[in-house]
């Protein structure tokens, strides 16, 4: 006696979280069934594995049913095929498009082409994560870059209104999106200890102050690309090195403002000199695009800067990045222009 | 030129693209009513087409409005080639012809296609202009209500149930047409549903005409049905009753129109009288109470002569006597009706008098021998011929009408097994006639109040039982008699007294059979099918004991049958009902008493038969009254031990009595193990796992002990196809895998759902189809509800309590009046046949016997102050009569936008249904050729379902309502053919949309705590469903 065919259709669509999640993971069927057996689940109602078997294989399949929705959210919340409760529709949208840091931090900064979808193999190995998720989270990379890649206006906004994802969620997109347009290196040795928490937390910053948008939000380009101009204007800052004076107002100016809120003040106040120097030439040379691309790894480890102070043990609550981008009266495009 | 239909095309959205260069689409649409087509202008490039047309406007004839579906076709307008089909919508209009329904069809349909399925949607306006007909030759019905639901629909009032209403139309079956070989399959199914739907219209159209005859306004308990038949043709037939029903127009009319506060009460949803959806009563046949003497109760009269000798084996059963006391019943408006058949499964109160039993007829046909195939007077003779018999049973069974009455078919090629069945019953003519309405209500007030147990009693002769039955004296009243256990294709009535909880029943069976042709194969099949029915009865039979209940409610019995072999499968709701005896256990017998080994083993059976009686008696709360033997009363003259036997072997009664002793006085069910095939069936009576728990099943509306539902349901089809290993197959190992198959399939519904728990899987519908040779199809639907577990402890107990409070009084009171009791049966009638029955009563209240299983309602009004206080008590919803009060102003805006509800029952749990937008019947085919790619055939038919329940909720929503009830899905025929990447299926799915509004909106304020309940659920289950 085999089973041909085996379904279940509510009329509302019941979604399962672990289930889902499972799914999500990539597991196949066979491994999901053990996973639950595992648990326990099976006492608890008195079931059999061939009745875990057949909601496993059922579950999946409306899954996969809906996965072709969940490629365009605003798509699930119109359609008329599965009836789903508006909570469940955002935990849907939500969870697909949840990603693992492991895997993100492999492929931030990285072109979201066919090439690096070869690479998922290598990266499902070293993450631990399984193909199918990796497949599932880099196509949703794709899916969103190529959805907001033209589109005017905030990055965020068109993400959250495209694909209808939490405010952090979305903010998160925006930072993969904002890294993978500019090909920011991430993944150096150097910067293997910065999470992705870290770069999105520059990502949002560069956004705001760096990008076209951020100079005039009615421009024709959008928050991705960074302001060219402002990079070739940043060359001007060799002055606060060269210049004594210059480099002594722009220290005072800089205590005065970190002023209590760095636990590591005295050191900087000491080091001010080096480190200024550090980001300076950072700073002057991101006229090539090459040299765009390397930023964190130059800006994060100049060791002029760093040799000081171990850069983990005074960092600024923000992130690593604190001192580049964290102070308008450092770097701001406001001074020069 | 009596209508003019008037449509625009207002949008599309979510297209698919059907220009691969520019990934859009150039759609454009025709709208096709009869013979006249108009267009909208291509929308250029667009996924989300703006059309916002012009108002299309038909002029037509009502009738065709009532026939033809409006038809919308959607499509890719292409300069060089032919325009790309990109799908269709059928709308029925026929919602938009009464008045009280929907005024405007309004809102986003699914495109359908045959081959694709849903591909984006289309927004549409359709509206009527009706112009008055006054011409009384005409051939329309318009005006005339349907519903699906097996009951006075909830915002209703039964002036009068008029009876039977039938038709029948044939038609050439589209896929058989020698036209078939040149056209796409697209084409062809289009065809069939095109056809399909105008036939269901014509049909109804006809009904329609017989009721508006017959001076009704309104059919219940509509059932359509479809028959397949091949080469000979399609079917489309219907049944239902004809009533005249009144509108309840306010929430303040309500009440008294309603007959008695009790009756609202009982109405409220959260513990809704038993009322059905239409398909739960399709055929059962009929059984003796004992098994123990099966008549061929069915007919085979195949068209040719050889069979014609082989005719309804009934006929013996009507005595003489018997006949004549029958006569003085029946002298009702009944009698002049060909068929005193309902439809309906849930009655106003008082209408149902007497119930005599299950009755049932079925008949072999060959669809190859109608001489004129396409002319219905073939099909129209059989199901006569199967009327007159059942017609003919229920009078053996002194019984001048049927009620829970259905019809259904089974085709394998061309042998055609037609059932129908239904439980016999006497009624009250009241509601039958015409004129007594006025006089009537005043009454309807006081004589509704008829004794809880009433119905139980035994309504035909004791002296001339049509069968030998065991008699007993009614425990709750002890002055009429009653069968020891009754089985009812009806729901179970509100007013009766059940102690516990009830269970779902089931029998399973596979017969083998050879392969054969025509006559050889007919003949075949009717030898069998009277041993399927002997087993399928013994199998109900013992699981019910093993239950520890007495009574069977909503009895469906399924013989479908196949290519080589024939499957039964009867489904029910257990009950113990309080009237009735508690029934004995199951005794085990050995037929080889020398052998040592073999006794053991029987006594291991034994004490394993006997811990699962005591645990389901534990388990479904089944706790009678202790009652002492002087309170019991007198008992019948004959002589108690003469217990019934299975399997007609004899037992002495001095054996029984001796066995006994195990289960108190009760008298013991024998089981007799005398071969293998005995072993199997205790074997399998102790292989049905209840159900977790939590967990609780039934085939009936509602589920008898549980009356706090919260409003978190969920409906589900579930379909299962098994393939049988063709080597050596044995009727054992067949019931095993079918057995499996259900148990597995009910077992994977538990854990699916455990998420609701406590929770209870209502109006559980099986369907067993043979595809193909080896293959199994059974599809389930049923709806899960969620009850609030600690007030059904609370409600169990109190029920309890005052059932005992209620023997007590009941007691006393016949200890004092005993010969009142019976003179009062009845008040005085204004009709003499009601003056004739209660004649009737007092005669027949020594004379018992039990057909099988009968119910039998009396207007006994001696108790009616105490008990009719008790059900107010026990049965009022949290929703006081008050309540109704705040109903008039229904804030409809809360409920979640687009949220459609469906359910298998005639009404919403915590929610107030307050208008019928009209029947939804929706007939489609899907096809594919690329099986594999749509996920096999579990994924092409996941999808299938789940766009059939899109379209159904669409529909609705586009009528203006928020609900499906009585949903029913009649027909769900799945082939495939995996070597050639292919499958088809035909869905054929129907229910009545509504409005609801949400108890909890309706009320302001309630102190009562079930209602703080249940509107805290109502909230959490909003959008459920």
């Amino acid at each position: 006696m085999t089973s041909e065919l085996d379904i279940f259709v509510g009329n509302t669509t019941l979604i399962d979280e672990d289930m889902y999640r499972l799914w999500l993971d990539g597991y196949l069927v066979t491994n999901a069934v053990a996973l639950r057996v595992r648990s326990g689940i099976l006492e608890q109602m008195g079931s059999t594995a061939a009745v875990l078997q057949s909601d496993t294989m059922d579950r999946y399949r409306t899954f996969h049913m809906l996965e072709r929705l969940l490629h365009a959210p605003p798509k699930l919340l119109h359609q008329l095929i599965f009836q789903i409760l508006p909570s469940r529709q955002a935990l849907l949208i939500e969870r697909y498009y949840a990603f693992d840091e492991a895997f993100v931090r492999e492929v931030l900064g990285k072109k979201l082409s066919k090439g690096t979808k070869k690479d998922l193999d290598d990266i499902s190995t070293i993450t631990g994560i399984t193909l199918k998720s990796c497949r599932r989270q880099f196509d949703n990379f794709k899916r969103v870059f190529k959805v907001v890649e033209e589109m005017r206006g905030s990055l965020v906004d068109n993400i959250q209104q495209h694909f209808l994802l939490s405010d952090q969620l979305a903010r998160d997109y925006a930072a993969i999106v904002f890294f993978a347009n500019n090909r920011f290196e991430t993944g150096k040795k150097k910067l293997q200890y910065l999470s992705f928490g870290d770069f999105a937390f520059s990502a949002e910053l560069m956004i705001q102050n760096w990008t076209l948008g951020a100079v005039d939000s009615q421009m024709d380009d959008m928050h991705m690309d960074l302001d060219k101009e402002f990079l070739q204007d940043l060359k001007e800052l060799k002055l606060l090195v060269a210049d004594k004076d210059l480099l002594d107002l722009h220290k005072s100016l800089v205590c005065t403002a970190l002023w209590g809120k760095l636990g590591v003040f005295s050191e900087m106040k000491a080091n001010f000199k080096n480190l200024s120097r550090g980001l300076v030439n950072v700073a002057t040379k991101l006229t090539h695009n090459k040299d765009v691309r390397d930023l964190f790894r130059r800006a994060v480890l100049p060791k002029s800067v760093f040799s000081v102070c171990p850069l983990p043990r005074w960092l600024p609550t923000p992130g690593p990045l604190g001192p580049l981008h964290g102070h308008p009266p450092w770097l701001p495009p406001a001074p020069l222009s | 030129m009596p209508g003019k239909l008037k449509v625009k095309i207002v949008a599309g959205r979510h297209l698919p693209v059907m220009d691969r260069a520019s990934d859009l689409t150039d759609a454009f649409v025709e709208v096709k009513f009869g013979n006249t087509t108009f267009k909208t202008d291509v929308y250029l490039k667009s996924l989300n087409p703006q059309w916002n047309s012009e108002w299309f406007k038909f002029e037509v004839d009502d009738e065709d409005l009532q026939d033809e579906p409006l038809q919308i076709t959607v499509l890719d307008h292409d300069t060089y080639s032919a325009n790309d089909a990109i799908g269709k919508v059928y709308i029925d209009i026929d919602p938009l012809l009464y008045s009280e329904a929907a005024t405007v069809i309004s809102g986003w349909f699914p495109i359908y296609d045959t081959i694709h399925g849903i591909r984006g949607e289309i927004n549409v306006v359709v509206k009527v202009d009706l112009f008055n007909d006054l011409n009384r030759f005409r051939q329309s019905s318009c005006g005339v209500k349907f519903f699906c639901t097996t009951s006075i629909p909830k915002c209703y009032r039964a002036v009068i149930i008029h009876g039977f209403v039938e038709e029948l139309v044939v038609n050439e079956d589209p896929e058989y047409q020698w036209i078939d070989r040149i056209r796409t399959p697209r084409a062809s199914n289009e065809a069939r549903q095109r056809l399909i739907s105008l036939m269901s219209g014509e049909l109804q159209r006809k009904i329609g005409l017989k009721v508006l005859e017959m001076r009704g306004n309104a059919v219940v308990g509509y059932l359509q049905c479809f028959d397949l038949e091949g080469e000979s043709g399609l079917v489309v037939r219907a049944i239902g009753t004809a009533c005249t029903l009144d509108k309840l127009s306010s929430p303040a009319a309500f009440l008294p129109a309603c007959n008695s506060p009790s009756k609202e009460m009982k109405e409220s949803p959260l513990v809704h009288p038993p009322s059905h959806g239409c398909r739960s009563t399709h055929n059962s046949p009929i059984h003796t109470a004992t098994g123990s003497r099966l008549t061929q109760n069915f007919s085979v009269s195949v068209p040719t002569l050889i069979y014609t000798g082989m005719g309804s084996g009934s006929a013996g059963k009507e005595g003489g006597p018997f006949k004549a006391l029958l006569r003085q019943q029946t002298q009702s408006a009944l009698e002049q009706r060909e068929f005193p058949f309902f439809t309906l499964t849930a009655f106003p109160p008082g209408f149902l008098v007497h119930v005599g039993g299950v009755v049932s007829a079925r008949s072999v046909k060959l669809l190859d021998r109608i001489h004129n195939p396409d002319e219905p007077e073939t099909r129209d003779a059989w199901w006569a011929e199967i009327r007159q018999e059942i017609k003919s049973h229920a009078k053996a069974l002194g019984c001048h009408a049927v009620v829970g009455y259905s019809e259904s078919t089974s085709i394998c090629e061309e042998v055609c097994i037609l059932s129908a069945s239904g439980t016999a019953a006497v009624l009250n003519p009241r509601f039958l006639q015409d004129g007594t309405v006025e006089g009537c209500l005043e009454q309807r007030l006081e004589e509704n109040l008829p004794t809880r147990c009433g119905f139980c009693h035994i309504p035909y002769d004791e002296l001339n039982m049509p069968f030998p039955a065991h008699l007993t004296y009614c425990y709750n009243c002890r002055k009429q008699k009653v069968p020891d256990v009754l089985f009812t294709t009806i729901d179970l009535p509100t007013d009766a007294t059940v102690i516990g909880k009830g269970c779902l029943i089931q029998a399973r069976l596979c017969r083998l059979k050879k392969k054969a042709q025509a006559e050889a194969n007919a003949t075949a099949i009717s030898n069998l099918l009277p041993f399927m029915e002997y087993e399928v009865h013994t199998q109900l039979m013992n699981k019910l004991k093993l239950k520890g209940m007495n009574a069977l409610f909503g009895l469906r019995i399924q013989i479908t049958v196949g290519e080589n072999m024939l499957m039964g499968l009867a489904s029910a709701t257990g009950v113990y009902l309080a009237a009735l005896p508690t029934p004995g256990g199951i005794q085990i017998a050995g037929k080889t008493p020398n052998d040592g080994s073999y006794e053991q083993h029987i006594s291991h059976m034994q004490k394993k038969i006997n811990d699962t009686i005591a645990k389901n008696k534990e388990l479904y709360e089944i706790n009678p009254p202790e009652i002492s033997e002087e309170i019991i009363g007198s008992p019948i003259p004959e002589p108690r031990q003469r217990s019934r036997l299975l399997r007609s072997q004899s037992e002495s009664s001095d054996e029984v009595t001796e066995l006994d002793l195990s289960h108190g006085k009760k008298d013991a069910f024998v089981l007799e193990i005398d071969d293998t095939d005995a072993m199997e069936d205790v074997h399998s009576l102790l292989t049905d796992v209840p159900p977790p728990s939590g967990f609780y099943s039934c085939n009936t509306e509602i589920m008898p002990g549980i009356n706090n539902w919260t409003s978190e349901i969920q409906m589900f089809t579930s379909v299962r196809v098994i393939r049988l290993s063709s080597l050596n197959l044995t009727n054992q190992a067949l019931n095993k895998n079918f057995n499996d198959l259900c148990e597995n399939l009910l077992k994977s519904l538990y854990f699916k759902l455990r998420s609701m728990i406590p929770c209870c899987l209502c109006h559980v519908n099986f369907t067993v189809s043979l595809p193909e040779d080896e293959l199994i199809q059974v599809t389930v639907t049923a709806v899960a509800i969620t009850f609030d577990k600690n007030q059904a402890l609370q409600t169990t107990k109190t029920h309890v309590e005052k059932s005992l409070q209620r023997a007590s009084t009941d007691n006393e009171e016949l200890l004092q009046f005993p010969l009142e009791l019976c003179s009062d049966s009845l008040p005085s009638h204004p009709l003499p046949p009601a003056k004739a029955t209660s004649v009737d009563y007092s005669s027949f209240a020594d004379r018992c016997s039990s057909w099988i299983e009968l119910i039998k309602l009396k207007a006994q009004t001696i108790r009616r102050g105490s008990i009719k206080t008790t059900v107010t008590v026990e049965k009022a919803s949290p929703v006081g009569d008050g309540n109704f009060r705040n109903r008039s102003a229904p804030p409809c805006a809360n409920s979640t936008v687009g949220v459609v509800k469906m359910t298998p029952l005639s009404f919403i749990p915590g929610a107030k249904i307050t208008k019928y937008l009209g029947i939804i019947n929706m007939f489609f085919i899907r096809e594919t050729t690329s099986l594999r790619e749509e996920g096999g055939v579990s994924g092409f038919l996941h999808a299938f379902i789940a766009e059939v329940f899109a379209m159904v909720r669409a529909h609705v929503a586009a009528l203006g309502g928020n609900a499906v009830v009585s949903y029913i899905m009649k027909q769900c025929v799945f082939m495939e053919n995996p070597n050639k990447n292919q499958a088809q299926c035909l869905i054929n799915v129907s229910g009545d949309a509504v409005v609801f509004v949400r108890e909890s909106d309706l009320e302001v304020v309630s102190t009562q705590q079930p209602t703080a309940n249940c509107q805290s659920s109502c909230t959490e289950g909003e959008v459920t469903t």
